[in-house]
């Protein structure tokens, strides 16, 4: 079978199999379509919240991203980590106990305001929708490279069959496609991962492969080669970054804390019947995320010295198939700028711009003398000739192997898995937003649950079309998105929470001058040194506050907020006696079971 | 509901325990992982320099176990002073 009928099978299956689970398990009550009833096994819980958090860019871009990083890779690889343990200590059991359905809904009532609570709700939608547009670009990326459709066709494909069990199913749906769709991803990212391990250093796990020797008889260290291969061709050494130490804090911190803060995140620790189960599914989460986690570095590592090994010098009419076949996607491409026929690697741009293929009267791409595909831009003028996409590292991988088709359609079929269950994910807490705690909370208090059901179908709804638009038309600051719903939900959310559940004393002018300082905080520095509004031209990086880039900014926006909160509240007057109490109610964790209904 | 004395002193423990584990979350990731980088690269575990691992999968292992000793911890706590479930 070729690798397309193969692709076919395995992905239609897999939708098969998560539309029927969606089928299996379709809401009945609001609190099945938020919460999923409130009982999921915190396993199962475990496993649903991986797959939510493992995103197309986790799964496809990340390992790519650490390729090309190197140790400046670990901001990603910790931050998306260490938010866990922020999550599991300082919020998920509170926040099971207090037992409300969203984010917003606790604001909300610990911060006795529904200022406070639509501040909430409009930064949950921000972030959501940043995180959102992406996830559907993802669906079609993968589409349009494995099956050879187009792009926007795959979002059009991924829209319907999101559309159908996130509307259907809820939370319930949600959760039980995701477990189904963790178990999908984390196959066919660990099986090229064990192959690759095996052949490059003899080693069956990755992890250690990854610290192991290489089997090519040298006796090297894998990561000793690959800092060598780096240094002969001019880069700095894989396991040293480029990033000056306080912008690697500060990056890290800001994942972290906003990790823990964001909203579709926070709401899978409402699913679990008690709080000991919020707190042991937090843990369960991690391990299950970590599987990939660790992986991806090895994977980066291989790959790196694979690619090196395999193109450094070579005369192009030897390279193995898989470069003309991504080079016709535009993912490689080389340009023989010494005319020696050979292909020389080395830091810096090849060319000038993106990728621009030279087309013939008849559509097709031309050949150069070797056979390469040939190239408009305008050569730069160093010795590197070869643009890899970062993409291609994960993509590529089962070919650069020379592993099977079948395993080349699973890493299509993970990629989807990650992309729609991420995607589900955040439509729910869109769709949570508007029916909960817009619809509910302020507009139509007495509606009753079956209208409220139709709210969140209707919001779910609304929510997986405007992806499916941003998938399509994606926004000009695509790069500077991920970023910002990361930086929000550090600036916005995290404090808020943490001090609305440790500092008994915390109350509304505090609560809601800090997030509205760290919000705006936040939005003015990546607008101005991400995205150069305001400004004639983007700022250079030697004119960030303290050398900290807008990545990281979140850290210093949540340190604000806090600093903000705290001065603010002890100024005015303290919280109301019954929100005191909701405080101290919310520390012990026997009676969460009764939380749920009020 | 539990007497305030006893709401006190589990709350204390819980936000001693929570010191301790946040202490080594911060050590092995922005300690080991960021700040000391260099000084641990001297030293290495396998093949690879500690810091660099300690950066790229050691400080993951470390948050993984750290969630579960937590849930040992408070479960045991819960217990103690019968709030448990």
């Amino acid at each position: 079978m070729t690798v397309q009928a193969w692709t076919y099978l395995i992905v239609g299956a897999t939708f098969l199999l998560y539309i029927g689970i969606a089928i299996w398990a379709r809401a009945g009550s609001t609190q099945e379509f938020y919460v999923a009833g409130g009982g999921v096994h915190p396993v199962a819980n475990g496993m649903a919240t991986a797959a939510d958090w493992m995103s197309a860019a986790s799964f496809i871009s990340m390992a790519g991203i650490i390729s090309f990083a190197g140790y400046d890779g670990a901001v990603y690889l910790m931050g998306w980590t260490g938010g866990y343990v922020l999550l599991a200590l300082l919020l998920a059991p509170y926040l099971r106990k207090f037992g409300k359905f969203t984010v917003p809904d606790f604001i909300g009532d610990r911060y006795y305001s529904n200022v406070a609570r639509t501040v909430a709700v409009i930064c949950a939608i921000i972030v959501s929708f940043t995180y959102v547009a992406g996830q559907m670009r993802g669906v079609g990326l993968v589409f349009s490279r494995f099956l050879e459709v187009d792009i926007n066709t795959g979002v059009y494909i991924g829209t319907v069959v999101v559309f159908f069990y996130a509307i259907m199913g809820g939370m319930k749906g949600i959760t039980y496609t995701q477990v189904a769709q963790y178990c999908v991803l984390i196959f066919a990212y660990m099986v090229p991962a064990i192959f690759i391990s095996l052949q490059m250093t003899d080693n069956v796990i990755p992890q250690l492969g990854f610290i192991g020797e290489m089997n090519d008889g040298s006796g090297m260290a894998l990561l000793d080669k690959l800092d060598q291969l780096h240094t002969e061709l001019g880069f700095a050494e894989y396991t040293s970054g480029t990033k000056s130490t306080i912008d690697v804090f500060a990056i890290t911190l800001a994942l972290m804390a906003g990790t823990a803060g964001l909203p579709h995140v926070i709401v899978r620790f409402f699913t679990v019947p008690r709080v000991k189960d919020a707190r042991i599914s937090a843990g369960w989460a991690l391990l299950f995320i970590a599987i990939l986690y660790t992986t991806a570095p090895a994977i980066a590592a291989f790959a790196r010295t694979n690619l090196i090994n395999t193109i450094e010098d070579r005369p192009y009419a030897e390279l193995p198939p898989w470069f003309a076949k991504w080079e016709e996607t535009a993912l490689v491409a080389w340009q023989d700028k010494n005319g020696d026929g050979r292909l020389q690697y080395g830091p810096g741009d090849p060319f000038v711009g993106a990728v621009d293929q030279v087309i013939d009267g008849g559509g097709a791409q031309v050949e150069g003398e070797f056979g390469q595909t040939m190239l408009n831009n305008e050569p730069t003028a160093n010795r590197n000739e070869v643009y890899i996409d970062r993409d291609i590292m994960v993509l590529a991988n089962p070919e650069i192997a020379r592993l099977p088709a079948w395993i080349i359609a699973l890493v299509a079929a993970g990629g989807l898995a990650a992309a729609l269950s991420t995607a589900a994910g955040l439509l729910l807490v869109i769709s949570t937003a508007v029916s909960r705690d817009l619809m509910r909370k302020q507009i139509k208090p007495n509606m009753s649950e079956k209208e409220e059901l139709w709210w969140a179908r209707g919001g779910a709804a609304a929510a997986v079309l405007v992806a499916a638009y941003f998938g399509v038309n994606p926004p000009g600051f695509v790069a500077a998105t991920v970023a910002l719903a990361f930086g929000l939900a550090a600036a916005s959310f995290f404090p808020a929470i943490v001090l609305g559940i440790f500092d008994k004393r915390m109350n509304r002018s505090g609560a809601i001058s800090g997030m509205l300082v760290g919000v705006i905080l936040m939005f003015g520095y990546m607008a101005v040194y991400r995205l150069g509004w305001f400004v004639d031209e983007v700022p250079p990086s030697s004119s960030w506050w303290f050398g900290i880039s807008p990545e990281g900014f979140g850290s210093v926006a949540m340190l604000v907020n806090t600093v903000i909160a705290l001065v603010v509240s002890r100024a005015t007057a303290p919280p109301p006696a019954e929100v005191q109490e909701i405080v101290e109610e919310i520390r012990i964790p026997r009676g969460a079971g009764a939380a749920i209904d009020h | 509901m539990t007497p305030p004395t006893d709401y006190h002193r589990y709350w204390r423990d819980n936000l001693r325990y929570l010191a301790i584990l946040l202490l080594i979350w911060f050590a092995v990731s922005f300690g080991c992982g960021i700040l000391f980088v260099d000084e641990l690269n001297r030293l290495r575990i396998g093949g690879a320099k500690l810091g660099f691992w300690f950066a790229q999968q050691g400080s993951i292992y470390v948050f993984v176990v750290l969630i579960f000793v937590y849930v040992y911890l408070m479960n045991r706590l819960d217990r103690r002073y019968g709030v448990n479930e």
